[in-house]
């Protein structure tokens, strides 16, 4: 064990309860001490610090002081009501104090010493009457507009954190981002305990949230930036780091929904918790694969996030519909649902940060992101950033499906986004041209620890689904559409010609033979009347012969008679 | 010392008639020596220049802190003046008499001091 990690151990810690935020800082804010949360105008740090005090209110049973130098408690509890923050009830219950210190120059007349007792009077009270365990001061240095003299400032405001620290008070002090330090006051140098930089970067119009700790004394944090939300669940911050390599494995097969390429793999189906990348130029029907899968998951019982961003969901379902797919009805039990989101509303950390949230969310068995190629941006950017969504969809053992566009330029520039390697199947569509139409293929290019068919199929996609068709594949190559019917055609005729020529010819030695009987009928028929005649002159040659020798004997006697 | 009694000593005016009426609040914490000296020159200050007009209350935040709320008190002493408005605050020891008469309007502001 390293010595960081027992300080780990020892360091207690209170937990944010914002998500990803104690996952950075391997637990929390360190307890009893102030952080600093620094940031320009807008980034959040209002919000960070009350979601640290209502969380600590209900999650924690710890409560918490809110001191506010610039917003009054009414504005911050209509703001907060937005989120579902009920401050006044909390403050009802006990579990919260708002003291808005309202610093007005005008009004003060300096007249002589004078220290900022007041001010921790105020503290005091206000932790004493609810029993608090958490403060926030937003943002104290709004006290140097207040008064003339900064060294009596800074002296108090180092008193100040002294007594938060005596109390044994987690506090969080925000304070505006100032020229070349992290604050225009440098409430660094009194907070050095913890320093949180939040961030609010625009890079080609689109803004990403940052965040990062930039040092934590006695602990172990992330030190990337992280990408953070602000929305209607409020804040939250993503650490998506790669999770690296050790991840389950299943063996479960799942089939595709389209049985022709089911039957295209020997395992019948995709391997539970694997990356399908489906590329294809425009119109080979990405989407409706797309949508195949994310059917076909719904039906098996499971549940399906369809990221779409270059449709509406309400498209994708009416699309789906004339291939006799009901989407709409899946999303209404509840197993699918659709994130639509055009890919240049956030930037690509924002949306990795919402797939986290929404997979967090929804919990599904498979992911559809149609498509991948929508990101825009460095290469080496968006690349890292799909990295990150395979790793964290991997890391849940959740079944991907990313399509690709593929344009004629990207395969030779390699803009595909370096992922194909990094997929287990990769199935390739592609459309050919020929006799004056267009036919889809497709082939697997790869289906990784499964045999697979290196067959290219024709694919129709028709009122029923998606149907795989065996290509033609002869002598004159890869026929596909009216050339692979016309030619099933020709042959067809050649095969009926075939079988004339053999009847034909079956029938002319039926015929010979017919016409060789006859003659031989004939012949024998010959034969026999040649046969009768010889056998009637024979008898009447022998009838003859009898009757001379007949005669010669009566002549005999009669001549002997006479001798 | 009794921090809710009012210091004035019988004042003379009606604070809903006469409009150079003084309502005025010491905010101390504790006996500190800013403190005592603030209540010194508040009272030297107010008998000399608003002499039957006006009252002070002095509130003591260590013993009620819940006032401290109300009037925004940061810094310790802090003189407010309720009446007349609009509302001024002092603060400070009141060492400088000058700053306290221009704090409390009854002298010009004077860049010169």
């Amino acid at each position: 064990m390293s010595p960081d990690a027992t300080i780990l151990r020892a360091l207690p810690k209170a937990a944010t309860g914002i998500a990803g935020l104690d996952d950075i800082t391997l637990g929390g804010l360190p307890t009893g001490r102030p952080t600093l949360v620094c940031g320009a105008a807008g980034c959040g740090k209002t919000l960070l610090a009350m979601t640290f005090l209502v969380n600590g209110a209900t999650q924690y049973g710890e409560p918490g002081v809110f001191m506010s130098f610039e917003e009054r408690a009414a504005d911050l509890a209509a703001n907060f009501a937005s989120l579902g923050y009920d401050l006044d009830g909390l403050a009802a219950e006990g579990k919260l104090a708002i003291d808005h210190v309202r610093v007005e120059r005008s009004e003060i007349e300096e007249t002589g010493e004078y220290d900022l007792e007041g001010l921790f009077v105020r503290l005091g009270y206000a932790v004493d009457r609810i029993g608090a365990r958490r403060v926030v001061l937003d943002t104290i240095e709004s006290l140097f507009s207040g008064f003339t003299d900064p060294s009596i400032l800074r002296a108090e405001l180092r008193r100040l954190f002294g007594w938060l620290k005596d109390r044994g008070l987690t506090t969080v002090v925000t304070g505006e981002r100032g020229d070349g330090q992290l604050t225009r006051q440098g409430l660094e140098e009194y907070v050095s305990d913890c320093v949180i930089v939040l961030d609010n970067r625009v890079e080609q119009q689109i803004t990403t949230r940052r965040l990062r700790v930039v040092k934590y004394r006695g602990s172990a944090h992330g030190t990337n930036e992280y990408p953070f939300l602000i929305d209607g669940q409020g804040i939250s911050v993503l650490p998506v780091t790669s999770s690296g390599l050790l991840r389950p494995v299943s063996n479960e097969i799942i089939p595709s929904g389209i049985p022709g390429l089911d039957a295209m793999l020997r395992t019948g189906g995709f391997y539970r918790g694997s990356s399908i990348l489906l590329s294809g130029v425009a119109g080979t029907g990405k989407t409706t694969i797309g949508s195949h899968f994310a059917d076909a998951a719904c039906a098996r019982g499971e549940r399906c996030l369809f990221f779409v961003f270059e449709e509406g969901a309400e498209e994708i379902c009416r699309n789906a519909r004339s291939i006799g797919l009901d989407l709409r009805k899946r999303v209404e039990s509840g197993l699918l649902r659709f994130e639509a989101s055009r890919p240049s509303l956030f930037g690509l950390e924002m949306h990795l940060a919402r797939m986290h949230r929404d997979l967090d969310d929804f919990k599904p068995d498979m992911v559809v992101l149609d498509p991948i190629s929508a990101f825009r941006g460095p290469a080496a950017e968006v690349h890292a950033t799909l990295l990150r969504m395979l790793d964290l969809l991997k890391s849940r053992g959740i079944t991907s499906l990313f399509t690709s566009l593929r344009t004629e330029t990207t395969e030779a520039e390699g803009t595909d986004h370096g992922l194909s390697s990094l997929m287990d199947v990769w199935i390739k569509l592609m459309d050919i041209e020929t006799n004056g139409e267009r036919n889809r293929i497709l082939y697997l290019v790869k289906s990784r620890g499964m045999s697979h068919s290196n067959q290219v199929r024709e694919y129709r996609v028709t009122d029923s689904g998606i149907e795989l068709i065996e290509a033609y594949i002869g002598l004159e190559g890869v026929l596909t559409g009216t050339a692979r019917l016309s030619q099933e055609a020709r042959e067809r005729a050649a095969a009926v010609r075939r079988l004339q020529e053999v009847e034909r010819r079956r029938r002319e030695i039926a015929r010979r033979r017919d016409a060789l009987e006859r003659q031989i009928e004939e012949l024998r028929a010959n034969l026999e009347v040649e046969e009768e005649e010889s056998r009637k002159l024979l008898t009447e040659e022998e009838g003859h012969e009898a009757t001379l020798s007949s005669d010669r004997a009566a002549v005999a006697a009669r001549r002997g008679a006479a001798e | 010392m009794s921090h809710d009694q009012p210091r004035s000593e019988t004042p003379v005016a009606d604070p809903d008639t006469d409009p150079g009426y003084y309502q005025l609040r010491l905010y101390v914490a504790g006996q500190t020596v800013k403190s005592l000296t603030a209540m010194a020159n508040l009272k030297r200050i107010c008998e000399e220049h608003l002499a039957g007009h006006f009252e002070v209350k002095v509130i003591d935040l260590l013993e009620n802190p819940q006032l401290a709320e109300g009037d925004q008190i940061l810094a310790i002493p802090t003189l407010v003046r309720r009446l007349p408005t609009p509302l001024k605050r002092i603060i400070g020891d009141l060492s400088n008499t000058e700053r306290v008469l221009v704090g409390l309007d009854l002298r010009p502001k004077d860049t010169s001091i």
